[in-house]
């Protein structure tokens, strides 16, 4: 029964919030909408006896909301409202039902077939952090280590951009140019 | 899910909420007295003996000023701010276990809310939702020096959090469990099991952590007085205002419970000496909240981040290389 109350509550709860964090035009009601919703999500995967992911859900999500805010401070004056462009509503409105209806035919299909078999039931004994492990690192292996070599390849390049003279290369310039830099550096010292 | 059970969760939200939310505002008075002693000065005196009704005085003025929604705010986002601190400081109190299990009237009795297997990760998160409150609190305030804190705010947030989960890291992969029970388990050997022992890189770099993850004195740029006046909480007043330091000295005191039942042995043995030394230790850290205050000038932002992402988060991660490297041969 604390199931299904739960269920519903949180249901009802997550759908509002991302409507308001898609329908309003006031930057920090849809920040904190968005937020509230993905920390809202987590609830469901601790109904489903999912520990490990729900905290995941909380800490990664808290975190990526807080980068957005920070742009959303950059970008707006975040107390008053943003004047949206919306051209023509009807197709923006046709396309997202049409697409949410997509989504949940793709989904829904495999249920109503009654489809669908646990490829990886669970290891008896085990616990939720292990469970994840064992996936993570057995058959989920090689997408794991091409997803951690993806977000390091992103993360040195976002240091190269963001770095002050990070364009130069010193195997690339000759002894002279090395030296200008050199003498550059001590000027601004003293 | 039997009734036994839900009443004696209730029972226990209930203790825990009413304990700590008092102990947030004799914190207050502690936090005056103590940095009244270590500047030579006397402290709150007037108010009843010792000054000690001062935290009822400032509750009765706090309950009863009037609160102030200014024009130009957002106003939902405004008002709830100060709640997402306050509640998400005692969310976070759900799965610490304040004191080994005891007999009531032969009831066996467990002092933690929810037993998750997941603990500590589910602490800190948490703990790190809080910082929303500063956030949405500076941004909703139409007020430049409300928006700096904000700003800092999430800067603060992006660079601690790192600190603190690469930290833990290394104890979780030597006890094998996430639940703070387990660790307590491990510890419960005595003196010479503590995990600081075989960890004090780790421990140091958490209570560093902590001191960020709190906005206490080193790194309390979030509300620095003699910058950015009272930062978020400039255009706050009456009891929203002091949601926010219901929040943050709850939060204190649950950060002086997670650093001894993670590093320094918890509540040992599960014996009644066990539970005062858990207590002794929170109270010492707490303790070294308010004199770190007293002793020590504040950091700048820039300087927040150096530390965290070029210091702290490297010496981290070797530490965490080291342990694996140690326990696998």
């Amino acid at each position: 029964m604390f199931e299904a109350v739960a269920f519903y509550l949180f249901a009802f709860l997550t759908i509002a919030m991302f409507f308001i964090a898609v329908t309003t035009s006031q930057a920090l009601y849809a920040l904190t909408a968005l937020a509230a919703g993905m920390i809202f999500i987590s609830a469901f995967f601790f109904i489903l006896g999912a520990d490990f992911l729900g905290a995941v859900q909380i800490v990664v999500y808290s975190g990526a909301v807080m980068a957005l805010y920070a742009f959303g401070m950059m970008f707006f004056d975040t107390t008053r409202d943003v004047k949206e462009k919306n051209g023509n509503k009807y197709i923006v409105i046709g396309l997202s039902v049409i697409s949410a209806i997509l989504v949940v035919a793709i989904f829904s299909a495999p249920i109503v077939s009654e489809n669908i078999t646990a490829l990886y039931p669970m290891v008896e004994g085990a616990g939720n952090t292990q469970e994840v492990g064992l996936v993570l690192f057995t058959k989920y292996l090689v997408p794991f280590e091409v997803a951690a070599v993806m977000l390091l390849v992103a993360m040195i390049a976002g240091i190269v951009l963001a770095g002050k003279d990070m364009d130069l290369s010193l195997t690339l310039l000759d002894d002279k140019e090395i030296e200008e830099i050199k003498n550059k550096k001590m000027k601004k010292v003293l | 899910m039997d009734t036994a059970y839900l009443i004696e969760t209730i029972i226990k939200v209930v203790v825990v909420l009413l304990i700590f939310s008092a102990l947030a505002g004799i914190g207050t008075y502690f936090e005056r007295k103590i940095l009244a002693f270590m500047q030579r000065r006397l402290g709150p005196m007037n108010v009843g003996p010792y000054g000690l009704l001062q935290v009822a005085a400032d509750g009765i003025k706090l309950f009863t000023k009037e609160d102030i929604i200014p024009t130009n705010v957002v106003g939902r986002i405004f008002k709830i701010a100060p709640v997402i601190t306050a509640a998400t400081a005692f969310m976070a109190a759900a799965a610490i276990p304040f004191l080994p299990q005891f007999e009531l009237f032969g009831y066996t009795v467990h002092p933690i809310i929810a037993d998750v297997n997941i603990g500590i990760l589910y602490i800190l998160g948490i703990m790190g939702v809080g910082l929303y409150g500063p956030l949405l609190g500076g941004m909703a305030s139409a007020n430049k020096f409300s928006l700096l804190s904000a700003a800092r705010s999430a800067a603060v947030f992006i660079s601690y959090e790192v600190v603190t989960g690469l930290s833990i890291l290394a104890p979780i992969m030597m006890v094998g469990s996430l639940s703070l029970i387990d660790f307590n388990e491990y510890q419960s050997g005595g003196f010479g099991d503590w995990i600081v022992w075989s960890q004090p890189v780790a421990f140091i770099l958490f209570w560093i952590a902590a001191f960020a993850e709190t906005g206490r004195t080193p790194f309390h740029l979030v509300a620095n007085d003699h910058e950015i006046i009272d930062g978020f909480g400039t255009e706050y007043s009456g009891m929203r205002w002091g949601l926010f330091f219901i929040g943050e000295y709850a939060n204190m005191f649950f950060i002086s419970f997670v650093i001894p039942l993670l590093f320094l042995g918890g509540y040992g043995d599960g014996s009644f000496l066990g539970a005062l030394g858990l207590l002794a230790k929170m109270s010492f850290f707490f303790f070294f909240f308010l004199w770190t205050r007293a002793a020590w000038p504040d950091v700048r932002p820039d300087q927040l981040m150096w530390l965290c992402w070029k210091v702290l988060m490297p010496i981290a991660v070797i530490n965490i290389v080291i342990t694996g490297f140690v326990m696998m041969f």
